[in-house]
Order: structure tokens, then C-alpha cells, then sequence
């Protein structure tokens, strides 16, 4: 028991690695949420009127409504009006390549382990860096450009392609469909924006950067995916924050829209500061992700890492309108010392002959609960639908908890819904195994948490796999149950 | 928000509900009003909008009351060829003179025993319906097994309704087991008028170290039942429970069955069978609580739908931290026939300890176009062949009746409903 204890105290003594802070000079919004401030933010940004008479339309629906409470989360209330709604590196002139961006802010990328300008000569992928509320820096766009993909700031598509901002802002997540969701539709500083024109196939990876450096801000981001008939792209995001006493806020919205056989894919490698050991601070981490798949055949595909935030509140969902659509989700949630996680999807089945298939991972240590919130729904006419689902949770400790609240909902008859869940902890049986073939119980975990979480890791493509590996070994490396 | 004002329903109920339990009844009164009548927002009735379905139909809230049942009414509804002991209920009222003299077991009417621990298994804070019931039920049985009796004949709970419509029966049910005893409760309802009322009944069971209980229940009270019905059990040490729901009909008829683990080395067994058609509306809601380590439970519910009928499955584990060494199992099983037919299920895990192996498995189909051609090839008529798949499919639920008799009623109802007797 001892040495369980001691591998334990290893585990939960682990530092957030991301958990720096640097001091640049910022931009800040005042303090509180008004009316005002929304004015204050769209004339920052230099938005049109019709965005800024939207975000206004968002804040009073906002304000009308109920923060949630039906998630198996607790926290001190938050307190809105206290926070910063808009901070943003101060720089002379918007930078026109990265040669032009400020060291600064491209050594807080480097640090954390993305040089943009490495990126940019070796990987092949293009990066939209995210820092506090704006975008710093986008990579590789001349190379897309030129296929006719858009991929940029939030705010440099409001000035730039107003036309698809204006049809498709909003269309997939209302603003009134939640309360964080309406808020973030109110005071959202930026975030990137994807356009892949009909029949292209993005050619190399997309990704988006996110960082919370600035204290007392909240960080809204939107982003919108965008791919027209038979398009493909991959899409990737990550995200960190310093370590901060009290907690920050980030209530981010993601909307994809998929066309006639076209295939998006997007991953998540979620690594905002998940509190100290105490369970102090940490990020609050309430997001709202939906994608549509609007025409027939077309799919989309949700992979998630989720091993930061204090509080996670995020359900990935896919409205299955197309006949023949697709819609996937994979996810491997762990949670660490206090976090909770209340994560899952909805798969909505609207059109004929839809597929989903959910694979959730729930890893929980230390004193932390887990939870999978799900919801798959067969609507009326959506005749031979599909849906297999799985979630399997892994106990570390006594203290920890596990939960699944699966929602099955099925109208039409000709749907075949499977759904399984499992809980239980590493085996004794298989770590033994291990050690008599000479693995020590430290890595004989590791082995079988990556082996548990292959499933979905084997969906991330390549440059995340090995930093989702990564930060699970880092997580959890060790910790006999 | 409701038109049914708590307080109102409250005071007249409470003014000819019967005598004793005074504190009871207020304890059951108090957690009334503060829970109120279910809202569509609750989670608990998010699918079963029963508040809504009571504003329709019961509008004066009164007690049905006791009536006569005579011996040949009873002879009629005891199942063929049953060995077992009866008793008798009218609305809830217990009638000793049409029931047998159970050899060793003390069955009394609940106004007799005026210390019984009524609302200590089924709080009446927990479910709104069930505060209800303890704030006024009416009549009321106290059965009492003793210490070490194994009783081989099981017990028939033959329950009469008769009420006008928009009138309430709210029987309530007191069952205690003694140490290592043994028994098996049969609950059967028969409905003798056509009007909508309303039934919301409770039964508590206290079982004892190392008792063995079974406790069957046939819900086939025609297509106007509303009903809550309400079961709650403790399970103790080395004890053994098992439970068998058939539900066929009903215009809302709502099951809760809760069991907490109390003892280890014990076992916690829930069968359940809806086999709807029409607009029926069942909802099964189960709860297994784990506090103790070395457990067991098991649940299989399994669903079949037809027309537009409505099926609920709401199955929660609760696993608590003590409970390490925890096994539970669930398994949710439905088929829909037709396009109206709807299933709404949420198989739910919550766990709190580590060292436990707990799973839950779910799902909802048609029948197997393989299997039917399989038969159809063999010269079997394609509605038989329907039937005898779905026969096979119920009966897996059926096969946990330990009571022949009982078995072989069930069986017939149910064969004949999916058309597979031949």
C-alpha cells in the first residue's frame, strides 16, 4: 500500500507544466458586463452594425435567462460581473506575416511547445494562434488561399467574407440555445473561421492555438467551421492557461456545418489549468460545440482529449439532418486531485438511414468526478437509424467518482440503438501479469490506460496523438488504483 | 403551472382518510407540500407527465373508499391451479374474511398496529407520490413473517379496485421479515369499473438477516389505470430479494422500485416485462443502492411496444463510497413495432467507489430479419413467427417466476397478446 500511496502523492504533486505567466502589455475591456461593454468591444473590433445589433440581440436573450444547474458539477457561483470581457496584446499595426509579430508573443507560443515559425517551414500545418481574446497569428495562409480555403481570425472574416460570417453565424448554435452559449454569442472577442469551398480537400491539417494569459478575463471565442459540398478537412484545437489562484472562465462556442458529402474532423486536446492539487483555481471550462450535418452523406467526426479545466461542462453534438450522414464522437476524459468533468454528446437523427457512434473514455483519479452526459435521439422519420454507444469509466482511488446519465430516445421503429457502460478499476490480475513479465507497476499503468484509451487516440490525427499520449502518461503515470 | 392546489387536494383527503398515525401522516403531509406535484422540469417525471394526465382526469380528488367484494369474485381472479394462500383487499381496505389463515405469519389490519415504522424504507421525502400516500392512504395491511419461517406457498395479494371516476385509492402495504425466513408475495389487481381513477400505492419491506423474498407483480388493470405504485425495500446481510414486474396495460401507469443495500453478501435481483399496445404509458423507474461492500445486483427490463404506446426505463445505480466490491449489472432490452411507438430509457450508473465492476447495457431494435426469415423458410407463417420471437425474447423475463401457477397465467397473457399460442 505504501508504494501505491507514494506513486499517488507523485501523481498529485505533478505541476501543470503550461502554468506561466508573461507579463506583455494588454489591452483590456473595464471590468463588468453592460450594454456598454458590448458597444466597447464591437468598436474595438471594428465590426459592422449588423454584428454589433446581433451581440445586443444575444445579450438580452442573455439576460433572461437561468445559469444551468442540472450538471452533476458543483462550484461557488460566478460572479460576471467581475470580469474582464475583452484583453488583447497591445501591437502598433496588425502584422501582415509572422516576421512582423511581436517576439513576445511568438516565445509564449514557443513555450509552449508551438514555434509558428517552425510550424510553418516544417509540419504542414496551419496554425491560428489564440492569445487571451485575439487571434496573434495565422499561418500557411497564402498556400491555402490559393485553393480557394479561408482560414483566419474571427474578426478578419467579419471584414473580409461578411457574406458567410452573416449566413452561417449562429445557424448551428442559436443564441438562445444556452445560457453560456448566449453570452458567448453576446461578448465572443474572436476566434477562427474555416471556409472550404466545394469539392476541396484541405490539404494539410488546420489548428487553432487557444491561451488565457491575462488575470480576471474570461475568454469567449467562436469558432465556425464551414465545409461546403464535398469537402474534407481536419481540424485541430488546443488550449492552455497560466496558474491562476482564482478560477477563469472560458465559455467558447464551436459551429460546423457539413454539405453534401463533405467530412469534417475535429479534435480537441484540452489542457487549460486544471486547479492545484488543493482543488484551487483552475479554469471553468463551459462550452458549447455543435455541428450539423446538413447534407446527405455528408460527416462529422468529434475527438476530444479532455485533461485540463477545473470544471468541464461540454457535449459535443451532431445533428444528423442529412440522409446517410454520419456523426462520430470520441472522447477521453480525465479527471485529476478536484476537477469534474460533465462531458458527452447528442446525436440528433433527423434524416433517413443516419449513423452515430459515441466511444467515451472516462478516467478518474484522486478526489475528482466524472461524468458522461448523453443524449442519442431518433427522430420520427429518421427510418433505419443507427447508433452503437460505449462508455467505459476507470476508477484510481477511493475518493474519486464515475457517472453516466445516457438519455435514449427512439420514435421510429426501424432504429438499432445499442448503448454499453462499464465502470471498474485497473485489474490486480493485470498488473501482476505485467510484473511477472518484468514491467514495473508505474508502467504497466501507463500501458493499460493507453491500451483503454487507444480506441479513441488511434481517431486523433498524428501531431496530437503523441502530445495526447503525452499528457496521459504525464496525468497518470503510475496511479495503481 | 399546476392547477391542482396541494394544499386543497391535501386537506380532503386527509378528511376521510383513516384513523391512527397522526404523525405519520403529517410527516407524509409536510414532504408533500414541499415537493408538490411533479412538473414537466422534474427529471424524475421528465418523460411521464403525470401531473398533467391527474388535471384531466381526477378532478375531485376524493377517496374511493371500501366496498363488498363477495368469494366468487375472488375465486374468479385466483389463477389456476394456485396452491397458495389469498388476501383479500378492497381499495386498499384488507377483508380477513374472504382471506386465508396463513400458518405462522401475523396479518393484521394497518390501524391495529399503530407502531409500525411506516415512511423508515419508503421515505416519504424522496417521491412526492409517495408522501402523498403516507399523508392519507386508507386501510392498509400489516403482514409480519417470523424469524426462521420458510414458507413454501406464496402469498397472494389479490387487490380489488372499484371507484367513480376522478377518485383516488391509495393502498398502502407494510410487509417485515424475521431472520432467515423465506417468502413470495404475488400482487394482482383486478379492475371492476371502466372510469379513470386513480391508484397510488405503496408497499414497504423490511426484510431481516439472511431472509430470502420474492415479491411478483401483474399490472393488467385495463387501458384507464393511472397508477403510481411505489416498492421499497432493505436488503440486510446475506439477505436475498427478487422482484418480477409485468405491466399490460395502463393509460399511465408508473413503477418505482427502490432497494437499498444495507447488509453484504446480499443480492438485489429486478426483472421487469412491459408488453404495451393502444396509448398505454408504463414507466419503470428502478434505484439500487450500494452502501455496503460485497454486493450484488442484477436487473434486466425488457420492452415491447406496439401502436402508440409509450415505454420509460429509467435504471440508477448508486454506488456509494463504502461499497467497494460492488457488482451490479443492468440491462434494458426494447423492441418497437410500429411507427408510434416510443422508448425513452436512460440507464444510469453513479458511482463513488473504485473497486467495483458495474455495467449497463441498452438497447432498442426490431426484430431480427434474419431469424424471421429463418422460421418463415421453415414453414412458419410470418405472424407466428413474429410471435414465437417474441415470445422468446419475454420470456426471458418470465423464466424468474418461481411460481408455477403464476408463470403459467402470465405466460397466457402474454402469449396470447403477442399472438405466438397455437
Amino acid at each position: 500500500m505504501s508504494k501505491d500511496n507514494q506513486i499517488l502523492e507523485e501523481l498529485t504533486s505533478k505541476e501543470y507544466e503550461h502554468g506561466w505567466s508573461v507579463n506583455y502589455e494588454a489591452d483590456e475591456a473595464p471590468v463588468g458586463l453592460t450594454e456598454d461593454t458590448i458597444r466597447w468591444i464591437s468598436t474595438k473590433k471594428e465590426e459592422p452594425q449588423w454584428l454589433l445589433d446581433w451581440r445586443l440581440k444575444a445579450f438580452k436573450t442573455w439576460e433572461a435567462m437561468y445559469e444551468p444547474k442540472w450538471a452533476n458539477v458543483h462550484y461557488p457561483k460566478i460572479d460576471l460581473q467581475s470580469l474582464k470581457y475583452y484583453s488583447a496584446p497591445k501591437q502598433a499595426s496588425k502584422p501582415k506575416n509572422l516576421d512582423e509579430v511581436d517576439p513576445e508573443l511568438l516565445d509564449i507560443y514557443k513555450r509552449l511547445g508551438i514555434n509558428l515559425n517552425e510550424q510553418k517551414r516544417l509540419q504542414g500545418i496551419a496554425v491560428d494562434a489564440v492569445l487571451d481574446s485575439v487571434s496573434v497569428a495565422t499561418t500557411f495562409k497564402g498556400t491555402l488561399s490559393k485553393l480557394g480555403i479561408v482560414f483566419c481570425s474571427f474578426s478578419e472574416a467579419v471584414k473580409e467574407h461578411p457574406e458567410l460570417v452573416k449566413k452561417y453565424l449562429g445557424s448551428v448554435v442559436p443564441m438562445t440555445d444556452n445560457y453560456y452559449a448566449a453570452l458567448n454569442s453576446a461578448v465572443f472577442s474572436d476566434g477562427s473561421f474555416c471556409y472550404i469551398p466545394k469539392g476541396v480537400r484541405c490539404p494539410m491539417e488546420l489548428s487553432t492555438y487557444f491561451r488565457i494569459n491575462a488575470a480576471n478575463t474570461g475568454q469567449f471565442e467562436r469558432t465556425l467551421i464551414v465545409a461546403e459540398d464535398e469537402s474534407y478537412v481536419s481540424y485541430l484545437e488546443g488550449c492552455t492557461a497560466p496558474q491562476r489562484d482564482e478560477n477563469q472562465l472560458h465559455a467558447a462556442v464551436v459551429e460546423i456545418y457539413a454539405g453534401a458529402h463533405a467530412e469534417v474532423k475535429y479534435s480537441t486536446v484540452q489542457n487549460w489549468f486544471p486547479g492545484d492539487k488543493e482543488g484551487k483555481g483552475g479554469i471553468y471550462n463551459f462550452v458549447t460545440k455543435r455541428g450539423i450535418c446538413a447534407g446527405d452523406f455528408s460527416k462529422i467526426s468529434w475527438t476530444q482529449v479532455e485533461t485540463g479545466s477545473a470544471v468541464t461542462w461540454k457535449y459535443p453534438s451532431c445533428i444528423l439532418k442529412g440522409d446517410n450522414s454520419i456523426g462520430e464522437f470520441y472522447s477521453v476524459a480525465v479527471t485529476n486531485n478536484y476537477q469534474q468533468a460533465d462531458t458527452g454528446t447528442k446525436m440528433i437523427h433527423i434524416g433517413k438511414n443516419t449513423k452515430s457512434r459515441i466511444v467515451s473514455k472516462g478516467i478518474s483519479a484522486g478526489k475528482s468526478q466524472n461524468s458522461y452526459r448523453g443524449q442519442v435521439q431518433v427522430m420520427k422519420r429518421a427510418t433505419n437509424a443507427r447508433n452503437f454507444s460505449q462508455c467505459d469509466s476507470l476508477l484510481m482511488g477511493d475518493r474519486c467518482g464515475a457517472h453516466t446519465f445516457p438519455y435514449i430516445d427512439i420514435n421510429n421503429p426501424t432504429a438499432k440503438v445499442e448503448h454499453e457502460a462499464t465502470t471498474s478499476k485497473i485489474g490486480e490480475d493485470q498488473l501482476f501479469y505485467c510484473n511477472q513479465r518484468g514491467i514495473a507497476t508505474e508502467d504497466a499503468v501507463a500501458l493499460i490506460v493507453n491500451g483503454y484509451a487507444k480506441e479513441v487516440l488511434n481517431q486523433l490525427p498524428m501531431e496530437f496523438a503523441v502530445e495526447a499520449q503525452k499528457l496521459l502518461a504525464l496525468t497518470l503515470e503510475g496511479s495503481v488504483g | 403551472m399546476s392547477t391542482l392546489i396541494k394544499q386543497d387536494i391535501l386537506v380532503e383527503l386527509l378528511g376521510n382518510a383513516g384513523n391512527g398515525f397522526e404523525q405519520v401522516r403529517t410527516a407524509g403531509k409536510e414532504a408533500f407540500q414541499t415537493q408538490g406535484f411533479p412538473t414537466n422540469k422534474s427529471e424524475e417525471y421528465k418523460f411521464t407527465a403525470i401531473t398533467k394526465k391527474l388535471e384531466q382526469n381526477i378532478q375531485n380528488f376524493a377517496q374511493a373508499g371500501d366496498f363488498e367484494v363477495t368469494a366468487e369474485q375472488v375465486k374468479a381472479n385466483v389463477f389456476e391451479g394456485y396452491l397458495g394462500d389469498v388476501l383479500v383487499f378492497a381499495n386498499g381496505h384488507f377483508h380477513p374474511a374472504l382471506s386465508s389463515t396463513i400458518e405462522g405469519v401475523e396479518v393484521a389490519l394497518l390501524s391495529e398496529k399503530a407502531d409500525t415504522a411506516l415512511g423508515s424504507i419508503a421515505k416519504p421525502e424522496k417521491d412526492p407520490f409517495c408522501a402523498l400516500n403516507q399523508s392519507a392512504f386508507e386501510g392498509g395491511v400489516y403482514i409480519s413473517v417470523p424469524k426462521k419461517a420458510q414458507l413454501q406457498k406464496p402469498i397472494l395479494l389479490l387487490n380489488f379496485f372499484k371507484a367513480n371516476a376522478g377518485q383516488v385509492i391509495q393502498p398502502r402495504v407494510w410487509i417485515q421479515t424475521g431472520d432467515f425466513a423465506e417468502v413470495t408475495f404475488i400482487n394482482h389487481s383486478i379492475n371492476l369499473s371502466e372510469a379513470p381513477y386513480f391508484v397510488n400505492k405503496v408497499v414497504e419491506i423490511k426484510g431481516g438477516l439472511n431472509t430470502q423474498i420474492r415479491y411478483y407483480k401483474l399490472q393488467d388493470e385495463g387501458k384507464n389505470a393511472i397508477e403510481v405504485s411505489t416498492v421499497e425495500t432493505d436488503i440486510q446481510q446475506d439477505g436475498r430479494f427478487s422482484s418480477v414486474t409485468v405491466s399490460l396495460s395502463g393509460e399511465l401507469v408508473r413503477n418505482n422500485l427502490n432497494l437499498s443495500i444495507l447488509g453484504s453478501n446480499s443480492e438485489g435481483n429486478m426483472y421487469g416485462l412491459y408488453l404495451l399496445n393502444g396509448k398505454s404509458h408504463v414507466d419503470n423507474h428502478t434505484n439500487v443502492d450500494h452502501t455496503v461492500p460485497h454486493a450484488e445486483s442484477n436487473e434486466l427490463y425488457k420492452g415491447i411496444l406496439a401502436d402508440s404506446s409509450r415505454g420509460v426505463f429509467n435504471g440508477k445505480i448508486f454506488v456509494r463510497q463504502d461499497a467497494q466490491k460492488t457488482n451490479a449489472f443492468q440491462q434494458n432490452n426494447n423492441i418497437l413495432l410500429s411507427d408510434d411507438a416510443v422508448v425513452n430509457t436512460k440507464p444510469q450508473l453513479e458511482i463513488w467507489a473504485d473497486d467495483v465492476k458495474c455495467s449497463h447495457g441498452c438497447t432498442t431494435g426490431q426484430l431480427d430479419e434474419e431469424a424471421l426469415f429463418y422460421l418463415q423458410a421453415r414453414g412458419i407463417a410470418k405472424d407466428q413467427a413474429k410471435g414465437l420471437l417474441l415470445y422468446a425474447f419475454a420470456g426471458e423475463v418470465l423464466e424468474h417466476i418461481t411460481d408455477e401457477s403464476f408463470r403459467e397465467y402470465c405466460t397466457e397473457l402474454v402469449q396470447k397478446r403477442l399472438g405466438s399460442k397455437f
